[in-house]
């Protein structure tokens, strides 16, 4: 029986209801079944309760794309806690700051992980449970509280219900965690009828449907990730889990070995494919879409997808973790529009304003504002930073989201992106703040000054180069830069280009600006 | 000419970041121990190509020859043979 007033969750039960033994999930050689993942995640929710997690509480998933990842995501929400997924790639000094940003109470980790979380779990005071992924050594883990392996913490749970539902759709689901130009982490607050309002209205344009077969090679902790699993489950349709793209010939192989239809990608995702010589060889005729977000689609690739996809349509979008999805183009604009990001997605509506608020017109560049339901609570615990993108909307009492982008909008309504208003870099499909980089590298013996900024790079999108002003008598090498920021920071917002300078130019008010580029 | 093992090692220990308390083991998962990411992964091959003169097919780019300092040293010995 369905839940006439449903919460996100509700998507894995009624589907795990409808098709039970439909194979929902394909990943490292496992196929799990709806009724599989439904009946781990109502037993580790049970777990968690037992554990003292209670309506509110946030728990971290500090992991890989794995099966044990999607299920934890649903058991979180069923035990009516706060999930938030951390990359695998994440360093332990801001594992330690994310942990106690959120006051996590539970923490879900791969095993392979603990070199990073051991240390970080030992710090974060309100941690009380650790439930332990894969194959780990427990006398690494101990000290750390309420250590339980996986198959411990679920054996014995009931499988056919969850905990009693204590949450509203009001009530947060999930922390998303995303730079910003301070550099300090901030966790978007997700409500359920946030993430519901936007996975209905993405699944609306996309028109995924139960016989779809996604590839879900994106990291799960970007939204962009997450949503494949909700919307999958959300239709019953299939996902086919990978851990990245780094090794592209096996997910090619996947996608013909498994007949994905769904391609969900990024920028630099697409040039990797773009450069490989034989992409045209594999049998995609499978794929029915493409979509790609995060940074602009370069015409070429447009050009390169078309060929190595035959059937697809192709979705350039554009959104922002802070409300999930502001724009996507019909893929029949594609070609008579092919810069823009299109148009607001169903259940939104958008507007640019100028530098005092007013509303802008066509061709006139502003600041991009979101409204509708998509739209976040705000920073976890940070009002100021909320305070500058959450603003009165027209409603009293309402709030619209201040992008913090520059877009324009064309005659008919459809949306360009121009540039982001803070400075931050995109590399990699990665947000990379440059006062982050540039903490990194002023930790550094003998460094004075650096600047971090980004440079237009074919294959990461924009490539981080830093410059340094070494202190005096100081000599500074740039390999061994680069090695501290290795050992300081997750490895794309590492600079792949250092440049020693004796000095840092200044503007006339005596702020450091960007050295111009060296002449050819 | 120090072997494909010291010289495959030498690129990943300095290239990429291994702490100096936790040595790479030869059998080790690149990706499993963080060391590398999918742009990592076109370094290596770049490095491989340059440093030992073989090409690197799209279809070999899989983890079975190039996730761990044995399999690179492997799958550099059997493209030389």
């Amino acid at each position: 029986m369905r839940n006439p007033v449903p919460l996100l969750h509700d998507f894995l039960h009624d589907t795990a209801r409808r098709l039970p033994e439909k194979v929902a999930l394909v990943a490292q050689k496992r196929r799990v079944t709806y009724a599989e993942i439904e009946a781990s995640a109502n037993a580790l929710a049970h777990a968690l309760a037992a554990r003292g997690v209670s309506r509110g509480d946030r728990v971290v998933i500090f992991a890989e794309n794995t099966v044990e990842t999607v299920v934890a995501f649903w058991a979180v929400l069923a035990a009516g806690a706060v999930v938030s997924i951390v990359s695998p790639l994440t360093k332990a000094d801001k594992l330690t700051y994310l942990l106690n940003d959120c006051r996590a109470v539970a923490l879900i980790a791969d095993g392979h992980l603990a070199r990073v979380f051991v240390g970080a779990a030992a710090r974060a005071p309100h941690l009380r449970t650790v439930v332990v992924t894969g194959t780990f050594d427990p006398a690494r883990l101990e000290g750390l509280p309420g250590v339980v392996a996986w198959a411990d913490a679920l054996a014995g749970e009931p499988v056919h219900l969850p905990p009693p539902r204590r949450c509203l759709e009001v009530d947060l689901a999930a922390i998303i965690y995303t730079s910003g130009s301070t550099g300090d982490p901030k966790g978007v607050m997700l409500t359920h009828r946030n993430m519901l309002t936007a996975a209905t209205s993405v699944l609306s344009y996309l028109e995924t449907a139960e016989d779809d077969v996604i590839l879900g090679v994106l990291p799960l902790a970007f939204d962009y990730g997450l949503y494949q699993v909700i919307m999958a489950c959300a239709v019953g349709a299939r996902l086919v889990l990978e851990r990245g793209f780094a090794y592209p010939a096996q997910v090619l192989e996947v996608i013909v070995e498994e007949k994905v239809t769904g391609f969900p990608g990024l920028p630099t995702l697409f040039a990797v494919l773009a450069e490989l010589d034989h992409a045209g060889a594999y049998d995609f005729s499978s794929i029915r879409y493409v979509t790609n977000t995060a940074a602009a689609l370069p015409v070429r690739h447009i050009r390169v997808l078309r060929e190595i996809f035959p059937n697809a349509r192709i979705f350039s979008m554009y959104g922002l973790t802070e409300c999930k999805r502001c724009t996507y183009l019909p893929p029949e604009d594609l070609d008579r529009k092919p810069t823009s990001v299109g148009i607001a997605i169903p259940n939104t509506e958008l507007w640019l304003v100028g530098e005092d608020g007013e509303k802008l017109g066509p061709g006139e560049v502003g600041q991009l504002v979101i409204r509708g339901a998509t739209v976040m609570k705000g920073y976890w615990e940070k009002p100021e930073a909320t305070a500058r993108k959450l603003r009165p909307g027209p409603i009293p009492g309402e709030l619209v989201l201040y992008t913090g982008d520059l877009c324009r909008l064309d005659e008919e309504g459809y949306l360009y992106f121009v540039g982001r208003m803070d400075n931050i870099i995109k590399s990699r499909g990665e947000k990379v703040a440059p006062r982050e980089v540039e903490d990194a590298i002023h930790a550094i013996a003998g460094v004075k000054e650096c600047i971090v900024v980004g440079v237009d790079d074919p294959l990461l999108g924009q490539a981080v180069k830093a410059f340094v002003v070494p202190a005096a008598g100081a000599t500074l090498a740039p390999r061994e830069i680069i090695l501290a920021c290795q050992r300081r920071l997750s490895s794309f917002m590492v600079p792949k280009y250092v440049e020693i300078l004796g000095e840092l130019p200044t503007t006339n008010t005596g702020k450091t600006t960007i050295p111009p580029p060296k002449p050819a | 000419m120090s072997s494909i093992h010291a010289r495959v090692r030498r690129f990943i220990t300095t290239n990429f970041y291994v702490p100096p308390e936790e040595p790479l083991a030869d059998e080790e998962s690149l990706l499993d121990r963080g060391v590398i990411d999918s742009t990592g992964v076109l370094e290596v091959i770049a490095f491989l190509e340059s440093e030992f003169g073989i090409a690197v097919k799209d279809e070999e780019m899989l983890p079975a020859n190039l996730d761990s300092v044995a399999s690179l040293v492997a799958f550099v010995e059997r493209k030389r043979a």
